[in-house]
């Protein structure tokens, strides 16, 4: 057992949501910078890209450009944030403040950890993206009601990104190797996932490369939600991001506990 | 160990083995620690104890051998143990996001604990560790000593019966490390079971009922303080100190004296100090201290002299 790997299927608890409280509380404490953060990017882009660019595009595939770009940074920021989260800050509670350690000499396992992390990080992708569709709404690039119902996939997008990222953190030996997974993971798919122009104008075998990618899917949800029509094949899309979100906790579960229960 | 009932066993652990991948760092461990006991677990640096620790939490899967606290399996009970359990860590893990009373308030929110029985046992916590001033102190701005209290209030914060100590005062002041040892004398008062290591003979012998030294992950000695005194040194301690011709061969007749030298300073262990005061008047240069034999002496007789890494 020792240099072996404790493969047992965690186990989901409540203990999970102490985990996540207790980072509601320390983000509460920093809240109102949080938020202008949360708040300025997405004007920043909607504001310089969408009208700066929209003037020049008009519509893409039959949309505003700037419904078609803030239904896209919804998503991509989901997928930020959770990446960002579970492994800056999922690092920095795990290595040098040793926050985990100290959980894990209470009734708390390895399990809850990861799970209440996964769901906070989730939280915090919901909170960017809600924060983004309001912006959005105020620009006027959101056509009804029903764009609510992204706030949703927000969440899961969030949990399908948490997961990969808390991966990548349980088996790295500083913050330098969280570079590699953004610019090789995470920015190709924020270019090549349909955040900015239509997957279906990319060469024939990138389009089914790309149909792999869990942003793909995540836009393929939002986007017409936001744009007030009726996003098709919606168990697939949410079937191919929980399919990572739980494929990602198993793992990451594995790794940590290979890593802090030695 | 008499087999009274009231000596039931709060840990239990028996051929206790942990390898790592490169070695063996507890080699066929059997300690029975009976409750409202204090249990000292000594040993040189890299002896095992931080070990056994982490195997006592479920912390660190056991290699083979068996471990019962409160009677049960570890580490596969291991959430209802640490719930009766509490921890001071060797190396401190306050949250560095919160103040005090925050850090006793969410460590007690693991526990599972309802908020109104966290907040009620701050206030008595932080008295009882001297902190009720600093409760709106963020981390950084405590010292050495006050974070290591704070460490100790929150181990306490789900009214454990159990308290494990992993060098509650390395790197402490002698104020802070008196406060400590009245602390822990309180709570074993109080009927919690204790177990600690520490590299401070002198607070093994202050706080400890019974201690175990162990190197290189097995026990060589375990008893009570006094009871090892007794075991393993002569009652009585000469040191010497001056120039090695003065002492020269000074004990040699002195019956039942075991002599050792570390640099300029030579030990004679022997049976009755006075009689060798006639002896010392012939060196008037050497200035030197008599004492009782102690703990550390039963360490260093036990261990060796040697430096560990
Ligand atoms: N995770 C690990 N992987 C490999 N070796 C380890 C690991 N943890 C501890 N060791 C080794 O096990 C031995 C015992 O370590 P341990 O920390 O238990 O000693 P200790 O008695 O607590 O020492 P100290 O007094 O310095 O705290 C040491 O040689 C240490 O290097
Ligand atoms: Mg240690």
């Amino acid at each position: 057992m020792t240099s072996g790997y404790d493969l047992r299927l965690p186990r989901l608890r409540s203990s999970a949501l102490t985990v996540w409280r207790r980072n509601v509380l320390v983000w509460r404490k920093l809240i109102t910078p949080s938020l202008l953060i949360n708040f300025g990017e997405p004007l920043l882009y909607l504001l310089g890209l969408g009208y700066g660019l929209g003037l020049f595009i008009g519509d893409m595939a039959g949309l505003p450009y700037l419904t078609f770009l803030a239904s896209g940074i919804v998503a991509s920021s989901a997928m930020n944030t959770a990446s960002f989260e579970g492994m800056y800050s999922v690092f920095t509670r795990m290595v040098p403040q040793r926050t985990y350690e100290s959980m894990l000499a209470t009734p708390i396992d390895v399990d809850d950890i990861i799970a209440g992390e996964m769901i906070w990080c989730a939280t915090k992708s919901t909170i960017s993206g809600t924060a983004i569709l309001l912006v959005a709404s105020i620009l006027g690039a959101v056509e009804e009601w029903r764009a609510v119902a992204a706030i949703p996939v927000m969440f899961v997008t969030g949990l399908c990104f948490a997961g990969p990222a808390i991966v990548m953190t349980a088996i790295s030996k500083s913050y330098d190797f969280f570079n590699y997974y953004f610019t090789l993971v995470v920015t190709p798919m924020f270019i090549l996932c349909g955040v900015f122009y239509p997957v279906s104008t990319l060469p024939a075998a990138l389009q089914s490369v790309v149909q792999f990618l869990p942003l793909t899917h995540a836009v393929a949800l939002v986007r017409p939600l936001m744009a007030g029509l009726e996003p098709q094949s919606v168990l697939v899309h949410l079937a191919v991001l929980l399919a990572y979100a739980l494929a990602s906790y198993y793992l990451a579960v594995v790794l940590v506990r290979r890593r802090l229960v030695v | 160990m008499t087999g009274e009932a009231a000596l039931e066993a709060v840990i239990e652990a028996r051929c206790l083995r942990k390898s790592f991948a490169a070695a063996e760092v507890v080699r066929g461990i059997d300690i029975a620690v009976p409750r409202a006991h204090c249990f000292g677990l000594l040993g040189p640096n890299g002896a095992g104890k931080t070990t056994i620790i982490l195997m006592l939490l479920g912390q660190s899967p056991l290699t083979s051998g068996s471990l019962e606290v409160f009677g049960q399996p570890m580490p596969a009970a291991g959430r209802t143990v640490r719930g009766r359990m509490g921890v001071v860590p060797q190396i401190d893990n306050l949250d560095p996001d919160f103040t005090v009373a925050e850090n006793l308030r969410v460590y007690g929110s693991y526990f599972g604990l309802e908020a109104n029985v966290i907040a009620a046992r701050i206030q008595n916590l932080l008295e009882f560790v001297a902190l009720s001033d600093r409760a709106e102190s963020r981390i950084d701005t405590l010292s050495g000593g006050m974070k290591r209290r704070l460490t100790i209030a929150r181990a306490l914060i789900n009214d454990p019966e159990l308290l494990v100590l992993d060098e509650p005062t390395t790197g402490l002041d002698p104020q802070a490390r008196h406060m400590i040892w009245a602390r822990l004398r309180d709570l074993r008062q109080s009927g919690k079971t204790l177990v600690l290591t520490t590299h401070y003979m002198e607070e093994a012998e202050r706080l400890c009922d019974e201690v175990v030294i162990i190197d290189q992950g097995r026990i060589l000695a375990q008893g009570s303080p006094p009871a090892l005194i007794r075991q393993y040194v002569e009652p009585e301690v000469l040191e010497l100190r001056g120039d090695k011709a003065d002492i020269g061969s000074l004990f040699d007749d002195v019956p039942g004296s075991r002599v050792e030298t570390i640099g300029d300073t030579v030990y004679c262990y022997m049976h009755d100090a006075k009689s060798v005061d006639q002896l010392l008047q012939r060196a008037p240069k050497l200035s030197f201290l008599r004492r009782p034999a102690n703990l550390e002496d039963v360490f260093l007789a036990i261990t060796g002299r040697e430096l560990r890494d």
